[in-house]
Formats: structure tokens, sequence, C-alpha cells
């Protein structure tokens, strides 16, 4: 006996079995999402005040990253709509857009994360605070593109600090007494901000896999039963919706405020 | 305004029509495919029943050498010392158990039993096995799922394992797994803890899924809500609760991972000392955050733990009162508000935080209020027994042996609920007591009864009386004999996760100082060991008799040998791939016994009302 | 698209006039909506941008203007792209539980951080 119900919707509930496991797998995601925000204003309500970084991540970067992103959740919408009306072509098209957004979103988050695996802060011997981007080292000296500091508390907020003037410095090894790159140990707010961009970076790379599959070896449904091919875009559809709305959250909370 | 689907399947999944030969003929799929990487939700249902029995088993042994350690601490263990000090080297040198190996015991104990055999057997294969037969479905709603999450929830299980061998050994911060302990300890166990947790979160998370699409979507013509056995809706909020609480112990666990490996500071203060030196991290964590988020989920888990083990009684007493269950509507009411509360109450772990009062009165309310309910089922079963003409049989004794301990079990956790009393009684053996009453002698009672239950459907034949009664009446009496102690213990003061079993505050070693454990409750230490010795010779019988009767138990006469009323008893036995030849047509409520003018003393859910009559009965 | 249907109707062999005659989804119309969606997108990161940028405000009222452009953008996306609008009552009523044990996560978390006894802590 096959299983009921797993093509056509059910009369009673007027839905069909995978779009209900994608709605109840979608409510954990958001609690499991949720649970991360919740550290996030927890940990910043937290912190003590001028002790909470502004501007530390690149906003033109992210607004594209989430226009990517808003652009391939239609383009999404617009492959089921194709399935749905028995256009494959316009599918093929409108999911291979899908994947090459995704894939952009990719290499801009990756872009960001290399720029602050270089950004260093470097602790003086002499009680100063040099920060910048690492562009070279050698046995004797660090040299990077930065400025010096006397207190830590100017490091973080950059939005309140009018200019900020960086140039080349060139730092011997001898003055330095201790040196940390802006990877999650360094702060609450990196240690946030990685966990939760990574974790929805690998949500993007699942939810591609899955929409790569089908755009390619799994399309051989299309030609034995259709609507089920068709539903099965609608649920990716609908995970890939969901990537999208932590997204529009996660932008907000973590690049503008 | 419920329709009642007339087709089922009311759709076809090819283009063409298929022969009416082709149904339910699949070509021999072979040894593997069948039994091994099988998404057949029967053999899932019995590969996870006989893999969370050995974790049982195994959590029970790892109990046995704590228990022997707090009653002679220092000692070597007997019989299995030279093997622990073998195995696992230096932390067991001499056959002695070091006070690290007793933490990471106690860990490992806590984690396994209640992640590994508990939840594994009371939802995972009760509920796999019998939740589609009971609705009459044909299988789970996603069976390949079915099959990932029994996989997934295997390698956790390797990874907890194996995690005791790596040096270092298991982890030891207790199951709760706190920071900033749990990433102070120098070793990698935690670090295998948490991933085999996220593996464990994530089978949990793909089975409640299927659990709740399988019973929405999967209900056979005519089985209504109100239909369904109370079993079936246990199982429905059990997986919402797994579903809803476990993502944020996912979260949490991530972001201790994060602290672990990569050195961040989700839940490390800062001006954390670790060994006298300041800790070299960030700092402006906050380890509340980690209690808060773990209890979001340790909480709801318990309930986790209990409702599937009430659906099992239910089910059990309703077959064996041949009456109908007292208050069907109300148990419905009571486990779906359970289920809700369960989500609000967390924090009554926590009362010794620091907590203010407004926020402690808010959960000791909703603490207070969440019992309601949970009264209410145990009422209604407890009910249900006047009345009625009671069979003794084995699943009949653990169902209603079930009933007091589960009483004993929720009546003690009261004090533990409100605040107040919990500030003496919070971390002590009192603590200790409650839950394992509610889960030893609570669920795990009823698990038993399940088994002795259902055994004839899955392969036709009886488990043996006699050696039942025996294995009832030797866990019943030895369960007792180690909690029961353990309440006075907690009264006067002893704590938990002690290595030396108080030894360090007892009256013996400060004669004269003020509060210490008196002699008479460190004496208690021994008793409560002999008492667990033979509360696992007791278990022995049960693991004879339950594979000697796959072969050699006394055959059943019919499918229904224990003439219940609900569907899984209306199919073959053992159901075929596909459970039923016939998709069953649904015409009465779930506990037709003893209706007036009826020739049995049963009326089976898809019996209709005359013979050959296509009428219907109205839903409700 | 929700219609109760009878075996004979599902059992119907699919073809793609019939089907469609069934299931009236109009490709162009799915098209313009689509284009809405992605102006009001547009449309609410700008306001977010300029909201986080302004003067003369401090950044709770800040972070609380933000968090609203965010949540109807949200409900753009969720409401048009994942057709939750037109969905059935049985999914709302999971999203409602979900949504309402989310707050209570937050919020009950976040009060019993700010709930102490005075003086407890530093």
């Amino acid at each position: 006996m096959e299983i009921p119900y797993a093509v056509y919707p059910r009369p009673d509930t007027g839905i069909y079995n995978a779009k209900v496991g994608i709605w109840l797998f979608l409510a954990s995601e958001v609690m499991l999402f949720g649970a991360l925000f919740s550290a996030y204003v927890l940990l910043r309500v937290g912190a003590p005040t001028g002790e909470w970084p502004h501007g530390w991540l690149n906003v033109t970067l992210g607004t594209v990253n989430t226009l990517v992103l808003a652009l391939s959740a239609i383009t999404t919408l617009l492959a089921w709509v194709a399935c749905k009306t028995r256009q494959f072509d316009k599918f093929k098209i409108f999911h291979a857009c899908t994947l090459m957004l995704a894939l952009t979103f990719l290499c801009i988050k990756a872009c960001e994360y290399h720029d602050k695996w270089i950004h260093y802060e470097i602790q003086l011997t002499d009680g100063r605070i040099a920060d910048g981007h690492l562009r070279g080292s050698d046995a004797n000296s660090v040299t990077i593109e930065g400025r010096y500091v006397t207190d830590e508390k100017d490091l973080y907020d950059l939005r309140a600090q009018k200019e900020i003037k960086s140039g080349e410095i060139t730092i011997p090894r001898s003055q330095i007494k201790s040196m940390e790159n802006y990877g999650p140990w360094h702060n609450t707010y990196l240690a946030l901000y990685f966990t939760l961009t990574g974790l929805h970076a690998l949500h993007i790379l699942g939810g591609s896999i899955v929409i790569g599959y089908l755009w390619g070896p799994g399309r051989k449904l299309w030609k034995t039963d259709p609507e089920h091919f068709t539903n099965r875009i609608e649920v990716s559809g609908l995970f890939w919706h969901f990537v999208d709305l932590v997204w529009i959250f996660l932008f907000p909370v973590l690049y503008l405020t | 305004m419920e329709t009642i689907v007339h087709e089922f399947p009311p759709y076809r999944e090819h283009e063409t029509a298929p022969e009416p030969e082709a149904h339910g003929h699949h070509a021999d799929i072979g040894f593997w495919r069948k039994y091994i990487f099988s998404s057949d939700h029967k053999i899932i249902g019995i590969q996870y029943g006989f893999t969370a029995l050995c974790f049982m088993l195994f959590g029970f042994f790892l109990m046995l050498m704590m228990r022997w350690q707090i009653a002679h601490p220092g000692a070597p263990v007997p019989v299995v010392g030279p093997l622990l000090a073998k195995l696992l080297g230096q932390p067991a040198a001499g056959g002695i158990m070091s006070p690290e190996l007793y933490n990471s015991f106690g860990a490992m104990h806590g984690t396994i039993m209640v992640f590994l055999a508990i939840v594994p057997l009371a939802f995972a294969a009760f509920g796999n096995y019998v939740v589609p037969l009971m609705i009459g479905a044909p299988d789970m709603a996603f069976p390949r799922v079915n099959m990932a999450s029994y996989q997934a929830y295997v390698l956790g299980g390797v990874v907890m394992l194996v995690s005791f061998f790596i040096p270092g050994g298991a982890a030891q911060a207790g199951w709760t797994s706190y920071s900033p302990l749990a990433t102070s300890i120098p070793t990698d166990g935690q670090l295998f803890w948490i991933l085999g947790m996220v593996l464990l979160i994530t089978s949990s998370l793909l089975g409640a899924v299927n659990f709740i699409a399988t019973i929405i979507q999967l209900r056979a013509p005519g089985m209504t809500w109100m239909r369904l056995p109370f079993f079936v809706w246990a199982q429905f909020v059990t997986a919402f609760l797994l579903l809803l609480a476990f993502p944020p112990l996912e979260a949490a666990a991530i972001m201790q991972l994060m602290d672990n490996a990569a050195h961040t500071s989700f839940f490390l203060p800062t001006g954390l000392a670790v060994g006298g030196q300041l800790a070299h991290i960030s700092g402006g964590g906050s380890p509340l955050l980690w209690q808060h988020l773990f209890w979001f989920l340790g909480h709801p888990e318990v309930y986790v733990l209990i409702l599937p083990g009430m659906g099992i009684v239910c089910e059990i007493i309703a077959n064996n009162t041949r009456k109908p269950i007292w208050g069907y509507k109300s148990l419905v009411y009571s486990v779906l508000v359970v289920g809700f509360l369960s989500f609000i109450v967390w924090a009554h772990h926590m009362y010794l935080t620091g907590m203010g009062t407004k926020i402690a009165t808010f959960f000791q309310a909703t603490t207070m209020m969440i019992s309601i309910p949970s009264v209410i089922i145990l009422t209604c079963l407890f009910i249900s027994l006047w009345g009625g003409s009671i069979r003794f049989n084995t699943p009949m004794l653990f169902a209603l042996g079930f009933l007091p301990m589960f009483g004993i079990g929720g009546l003690t956790g009261l004090p533990l609920g409100l605040a107040p009393t919990d500030i003496p009684l919070h971390d002590t053996y009192y603590v200790i007591a409650h839950f394992h009453y509610v889960v030893a002698p609570g669920t795990i009672f009823a698990l038993f009864a399940g088994i002795y239950y259902w055994f004839p459907k899955m392969t036709g034949r009886k488990m043996n009386e006699f050696w039942g009664r025996v294995h009832f009446w030797g866990s019943l009496v030895f369960m007792n004999l180690v909690f029961m102690p353990m309440f006075t213990q907690g009264m006067e003061g002893m704590l938990r996760r002690m290595a030396d079993g108080g030894a360090n505050y007892s009256a013996a070693r400060v004669p004269g100082a003020l509060n210490t454990l008196p002699n008479d409750i460190m004496a208690l230490h021994t008793w409560i060991l002999w008492a667990a010795i033979a509360l696992g010779l007791a278990q022995v019988p049960f693991i004879i008799n339950l594979f000697w009767s796959i072969h050699h138990g006394e055959k059943v006469q019919n499918d229904n040998p224990w003439e219940a009323t609900t569907l899984e008893w209306q199919a073959p036995t053992p159901p075929p791939h596909g459970n039923f030849a016939e998709p069953p047509q649904i015409y009465r409520g779930p506990y037709e016994y003893s209706v007036p003018g009826h020739a049995t003393d049963f009326t089976p859910q898809n019996e209709p009302d005359r013979p050959g009559s296509p009428a219907l009965a109205p839903a409700h | 698209m929700s219609e109760l249907k009878t075996a004979e109707q599902h059992n119907k062999p699919l073809r793609g006039e019939s089907e469609l005659h069934e299931h009236p989804v109009d490709f162009n119309n799915y098209l313009r909506r689509c284009v809405y969606v992605f102006v009001a997108v547009v449309c609410a990161v700008s306001l977010m941008l300029v909201a986080s940028y302004l003067p003369h405000f401090d950044w709770p009222a800040k972070v609380t203007m933000i968090l609203a452009i965010a949540c109807s953008n949200a409900f753009v996306v969720a409401g048009f792209l994942m057709h939750l609008i037109s969905e059935r009552k049985m999914i709302y009523t999971l999203l409602a539980f979900t949504v309402f044990f989310f707050a209570g996560l937050i919020g009950l978390t976040v009060w019993a951080m700010q709930d102490f006894p005075a003086g407890t802590t530093h």
C-alpha cells in the first residue's frame, strides 16, 4: 500500500504530507535561531555600557547580501510557479539563478569573514593599542594598516567616530605584548556574529545542495510525476524562504544596530 | 466540522492505474535492506527498542559501579575492577574509581538513561511500531526520514560510548553540562558529549516531524481526533515537545561547542578564574544563559519521558479492566495542557541561582498549575479501575504498579516546585529520589508493561507469565528499596554528585560538628547498594524471557490474543509491510469494551455497526 | 487550490491543460506580485538603513524602529513568498504556538536575568 497524501492534499487538512513536514521543521528552526537571538539579546543587554561594538561590519556588503538573498527568494518562488504551470524551461532558468545568487551570497560572506580574520588588535608594551588589517609580517616586525588608540573603548563604537584615519604602521615584535585577530574569541559580539552567520551560511549551503540536486539529477521525477516534483520544489522553496527570513532579522540586528 | 474521508487513498501515485496484484508485491529486497537499512516503521521500532534496551543495561551498570563507590569510597570495585583498570587506564588504576571517573560515570549515566535509553524506547520504539498501526496507516509519513533518524541515534550513541575511551575519559560535568565547568575541564570528553548530543537532537527532531505529520495526515477513514487511542495523543504531544523544545538546547550546545573549541565566551563571565589563574578569554558571557537554554529543553524533556508511559498504561488498563477508560476527554485535554504548560515552568530548576522573587513566583505558579492536569490524568486512570473485571496479567501488573509509583514521584515533586521548600532540597538526594521515582518505577514500569503487552503482536508468541510476575515483584520491591531511603538522605542534607558518598561531611569524620550526616543515613548506602544489585538480578528473568519467548513462547491463537479494541490488534501477526491488506474503516471510539447487547465484551474500532452495512457512526 | 476532491477527480490522468484548469496558477500574475515584493523589500532595507543612521535617537529607540521594519519585511516575505496568507488553519495554529513559545523563551529569560534581589550582583 502506498503512503496516502504524499502528492495530493488530504481533504480535511488541505495539505500534502511533505508540506506538513516542512512547516513542522521550520517551526523547530524558528526555535533554534530564536534561542541564538535570545542569547544575543541577553549578552548585549548584559554588557557594560560603551563596550558593545557598533559599525564593525561592512554595511554595504550586508545590504548587497540582503538584496541578493531577497532576489533568490523570488527566483525560488517563480521556479515553483513555472513547475506548477508546467513550463520546465522557465524552471531551469529560475533555479539556476537561485543557485548563482546563493553562491554570490556565500562568496561575499567569505570575503567578510576574511576581513575579520586579518583584522588584528595588538596590545603594545607601552600601553597603547594598534588596531588594523594585517598587511605583512616577518620575524622582526608586523605591518598593519590601521591606527593607534590609547583606550580600548575607542575601538568599540566606530559609528560614533567621525573620521578614522588609518595608515600603514610597522610594529617591531619587541613592542608587542599580545596580538589577537577579530575572530569569535575576540569578544562576545564577534562570537555571536560568527555563530549566527555561520549557522545561517550552513543552512544556505544545505538548501543550495538540495535545490541543486533537484535542479540536476533530481529532475528525473519531472518526467514520471510532475506534480510530485512540483511539490518538492515548493517544499525546498519554503525552506529557502525561511533562510531568507532569518537573514532579514540577522542583517539589521548585526549590521545596523 | 470534521469531514470523514471515504476514499483511502484518494489519489494515484502513477499515470496509469497499477494492476490489482501489484499491491504489496515487493521483490525480495535482501537481508540488508530488510533488517538493517529498513524504512519499515516496524523494523525501525524494533531496532530502536533493542538498541535502547542495551543502552539502558549499560547505564544500569554504570550506576552499580557508582553505588559501590558511594558505599565503599576508595575501595577497588569487585568483579569488574580489573576490567575497568585495563580498559580505562589511569582513572581506574587498581580497580579504584577516581573522583573524575565517578563524575564521568555520573554524567554519562544520566545522559545515556535519558537520551539513549528512555526517550528512544518510549517515544521512538513504541511510537514507531504502534502508532501507524493504531491509526490505520501503512507506514510513517516519511519512511526514509525515519531510517535517517534511527541512524543519527546510533551514531550519537557510538560517539557517546567512544568518549569513554579517549584520553581524559567521558564528559564529567553532569548530564546538565553547566558552564563554566564544562568548558574548564581540560579534556575532550565534553566535546564528544556535545557532538553526540547534536546527533541525538537531530534524530529526535526528525522523529518528531515524522510522528506529527503521520498522526495529522495518515489517520484511516473514520479515525477522527477524538477516536484516537490515548497512546496516540500522548505520542502526539510528546512529539511537539521534542520539536519545539530541543532546538534551543541545540543552539546552546553549538555555543558551548564554540566555547570549548573556538575559545569564545558565550557562557564564560568576565573575570573567570580557572585553577587560581585568570582565564585567557574575552569574557562577557553568562553562565546563567546556558542554564536557561538547557532547562528550556530540560523541563519539557521530563514530560517526554513520562507521557508515552502514561499512554501505554492507559491502553493496558482499558484492555484489562474490560471497560472504557474513565474521562477520555479529560485525558486528552489534560495531556494537551501539560504539553503547553511544560514550556513555561523551566526555571524551577534554577531557584537557587539568585533569582528575584517576582520571576520565582511566576515559575512557581506555573509549576503548581502543571501539576493539576498531571493529577487529572492519574486520577482518570485510577477511576478507570473502578467496577472493572480486572485481569492480572503481567502487562496489567506493571501498569497497576506504575500508578502509585508515579503518584509518589509526582507528589514528591511538589516541595521541589515550591521555591521556599526547594531551598533546602535543591541538589540533594531528595531530588534524585523524586525524579527516579517518576522515571524508574514510573516510566520504566510502563515500558515493561508495553513490552509484555505488544510482544505477541510483534512475534506471534506470548512472553512467559510466571517469569513476568517474578520480574514484576522483584522490580517493584527492589526499586522502592533503592529509592525510598534517598528521600530521607536528601532531607538530612546529603548532596548530589559526591564521589565519596558524603563521607567528607559525615559525623564519623568530624565527630561533634554541627549538621553532619549521621551514621544511620550513611549506613543506608549499603542497603541501597544491595537493593540495586538485587534489582539488577531481578532483570535477568526478563532478559532471558524476552529472547527465549521469541522462538519458544506460547503461540497465540489469533491476531488479537488480549481481545483488544484498538486497530493494531486487527492487523495480521506480525503485520506485513503496508500493515493492512485493506485500508481499515473506523466506526467507533478506542475503548468500546463491554458494550451492552454486544456478543463479545469488546468491539474493535473497525467493526461496522451492522454486518455488511456501510453506515458510518457519527464523529464526536 | 484547496477544494476537496473525490477519488475520481484525483485519479484522472494528468495532462498539462486539464491540470491548469484544476489549479489556476497564472505565471504573469505571480511575476507581477514578485516585483511588488522585491520593491517592498528594497524599501524596507532602505528604511532600516536610514533609521540606523538617524541622529538624535538613542539605541533602544533605534533598535525598536529597526526591528519593527524588519518584522513588516518578514511579514511580506512570509505572507507572499511562502503563501502563508493563503495557508490552512493547521499551519497557523502550529506557527501561533511556535511564536508563543519563542516569545516565552526570550521574554522569560530576559526577565529572569533582570530580576534579582538588590545588591546581589555588580
